[in-house]
């Protein structure tokens, strides 16, 4: 098996504190149906594994667990993949140590 | 809305915006900084070393009360390939003296004590408030900020942009490029707890004496990146980061490759029975001299990893992110004595200031060095290690083979895998680069 899939990133993920400011994702997918290289590639590159292939093949985003490293915007905004912005002011990931 | 004016609104309270904000509100400014966070620090991820000199010259004792953790005096690199590790360490008792230049520290909790500090020189600082939008006159002069408070605007004589490498606010008002994927590098961090014998053990180390591990090779799996490992009292920094370009091209994912760094034969025995009680993850500017934007403009100046300072090569991010927040909150505050206008004209006395400090002469040293590293990642950071190994291993063990026939063994290889001319370019390139 390769190590990939054998590290179970919710796992770590429940270290974490988390303020989810429910019904306000502060990431969006633009609505595709094939989808970009570039979103195919945040399903991978994500640290935290936001991105997921839905049944139709399309990319979707959860942004619960997102811990706000700014990789996806880099990789998916330029070609208006996706559409990023700030958690609400004391939202998001707390840190205690970072 | 807040009715009254400020002289400044410091945006961010890291490490460069909690420098400029200190620097101005000590200099009489009445300073308000905004901080997306519950508290300061409680967004920010980092190693962490901390550089002593740069803060002394903004808190000089700093020492009495800052949460550090050890000093440290020892600093270990190390090459490695998939079962073994070269390394260089150097340790020095010197560095057991009254005035450490480098400590570890935790983030959060280090960012927390600065922005006590903030407070204390009296600047108005507002936590859980996420800046949207910067607010210009008819001119285009930035006049203030809004944020995501029912408060309307903000305003202010100059808005210092301390937002961080992935500073939305000033790509937004196009003040400057959002970072392109080959000039951030994505790292991931894990915080192991153990108790502090265990540490000192394992580290060879007693009292708060500290030791950093910087860790190249075949870690990376042909990407540029390095893994880190920083030992604190109660806990070890673990972590790996890579040019993001080079994870989307090679479609690795962080945490496998974090994962594969802790099994490391030379990294498992440090953190064995350890508890893991954080994982993170963050950019880090890696564009250097060359990826350097505009610093400064009517009504706002740009600081800290915003702006690119970020020293990649040597590992120093929050020490030039101090030390340019220091310089624009100076240059700040010398054109408001003059009773001149915030203008760009007038604001470029900061970028005059920083051309000469050690911050724009280390990243003009290596300017070249971000290209040469990313165009020839495979080689430093998978065919050098793997040989680098093969040779150790083969001069230490001791099989009865001549010691002339193994010289050539280890010399055919690198010439098999590089190529005379592939060596000594790859040579002069980092002479030259390093120069
Ligand atoms: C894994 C890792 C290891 C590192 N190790 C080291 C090291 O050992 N030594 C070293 O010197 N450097 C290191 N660095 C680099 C160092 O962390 C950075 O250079 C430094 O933190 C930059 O400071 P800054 O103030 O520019 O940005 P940051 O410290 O990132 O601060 C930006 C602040 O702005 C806030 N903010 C952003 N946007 C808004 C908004 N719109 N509204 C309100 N607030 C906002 C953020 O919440 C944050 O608090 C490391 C970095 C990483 C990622
Ligand atoms: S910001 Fe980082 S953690 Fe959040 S979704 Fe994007 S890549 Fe994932």
């Amino acid at each position: 098996m390769n190590v990939e899939t054998s590290v179970r990133v919710e796992d770590k993920l429940f270290y974490n504190r988390y303020l989810v400011d429910v019904g306000r994702p502060h990431i969006k997918v633009r609505a595709h149906t094939k989808p970009s290289p570039q979103l195919l590639a945040l399903l991978k590159v994500c640290p935290a594994r936001c991105y997921e292939l839905n049944d139709k093949g399309q990319v979707e985003v959860t942004v619960d667990g997102c811990i706000e490293c700014g990789t996806c915007r880099v990789i998916g905004e330029p070609t208006g993949d996706i559409e990023w912005s700030y958690p609400r002011g004391g939202y998001g990931v707390l840190f205690k140590f970072g | 809305m807040i009715e009254e004016k400020f002289d400044a609104i410091v945006v961010g309270a890291g490490m460069s915006g909690n420098a400029a904000a200190l620097t101005m509100a000590k200099r009489g400014m009445k300073v308000l900084q905004l901080e997306r966070g519950e508290y300061a620090g409680s967004k920010n991820v980092q190693g962490a070393i901390l550089y002593a000199d740069m803060l002394e010259k903004l808190i000089p004792d700093f020492r009495d009360d800052a949460p550090l953790e050890r000093h440290l005096v020892e600093q270990r690199f190390w090459m490695m390939d998939d079962r073994s590790h070269f390394g260089v360490h150097y340790r020095s008792e010197d560095f057991n003296e009254e005035r450490p230049n480098r400590y570890t520290i935790i983030r959060a909790q280090f960012d927390k004590w600065f922005s006590s500090k903030v407070r204390e020189a009296g600047a108005t600082v507002l936590c859980e408030t996420t800046v949207t939008e910067l607010a210009r006159d008819a001119h285009g002069k930035v006049i203030g900020v809004r944020t995501d408070r029912r408060d309307g605007e903000i305003h202010a004589d100059v808005v210092v942009l301390a937002e961080g490498v992935n500073g939305l606010l000033g790509t937004h008002a196009r003040l400057r490029e959002r970072p392109k994927p080959d000039k951030v590098a994505l790292a991931v961090k894990e915080m192991h707890f153990l108790p502090r014998e265990t540490i000192e053990a394992h580290f060879n180390l007693k009292g708060d004496e500290g030791v950093v591990v910087e860790a190249a090779g075949t870690i990376s799996r042909g990407m540029t990146g390095m893994g880190f490992i920083y030992a604190n009292k109660e806990c070890i920094s673990i972590g790996i980061g890579c040019i993001v370009a080079d994870f989307q091209r090679t479609g690795e994912t962080p945490y496998g490759l974090l994962d594969r760094f802790k099994r490391h034969p030379s990294v498992a025995p440090l953190i064995e029975g350890s508890e893991v009680k954080e994982y993170s993850a963050h950019l880090i500017p890696e564009g250097g001299y060359k990826a350097i934007p505009q610093l400064y403009g009517d009504g706002w100046v740009v600081v800290g990893d915003a702006a690119q300072l970020n020293n990649a090569i040597h590992r120093e991010g929050s020490n030039l992110a101090m030390t340019s927040g220091r310089i624009a909150a100076e240059a700040i505050v010398q054109v408001k004595s003059r009773r001149q206008p915030m203008t760009a004209a007038n604001l470029s006395v900061y970028k005059k200031m920083l051309d000469d400090s050690f911050v724009i002469k280390d990243l003009k040293k290596h300017r070249d060095m971000p290209m040469l590293m990313h165009t020839n990642s495979q080689n430093f950071f998978l065919t050098y290690p793997q040989l680098v190994s093969r040779a150790m291993q083969n001069y230490v063990r001791v099989d009865g083979t001549p010691k002339a026939e193994k010289e050539k063994v280890t010399l055919r290889s690198f010439v098999n895998a590089r190529s005379w001319t592939g060596l000594f370019g790859d040579a002069f390139r980092l002479a030259r680069a390093w120069r």
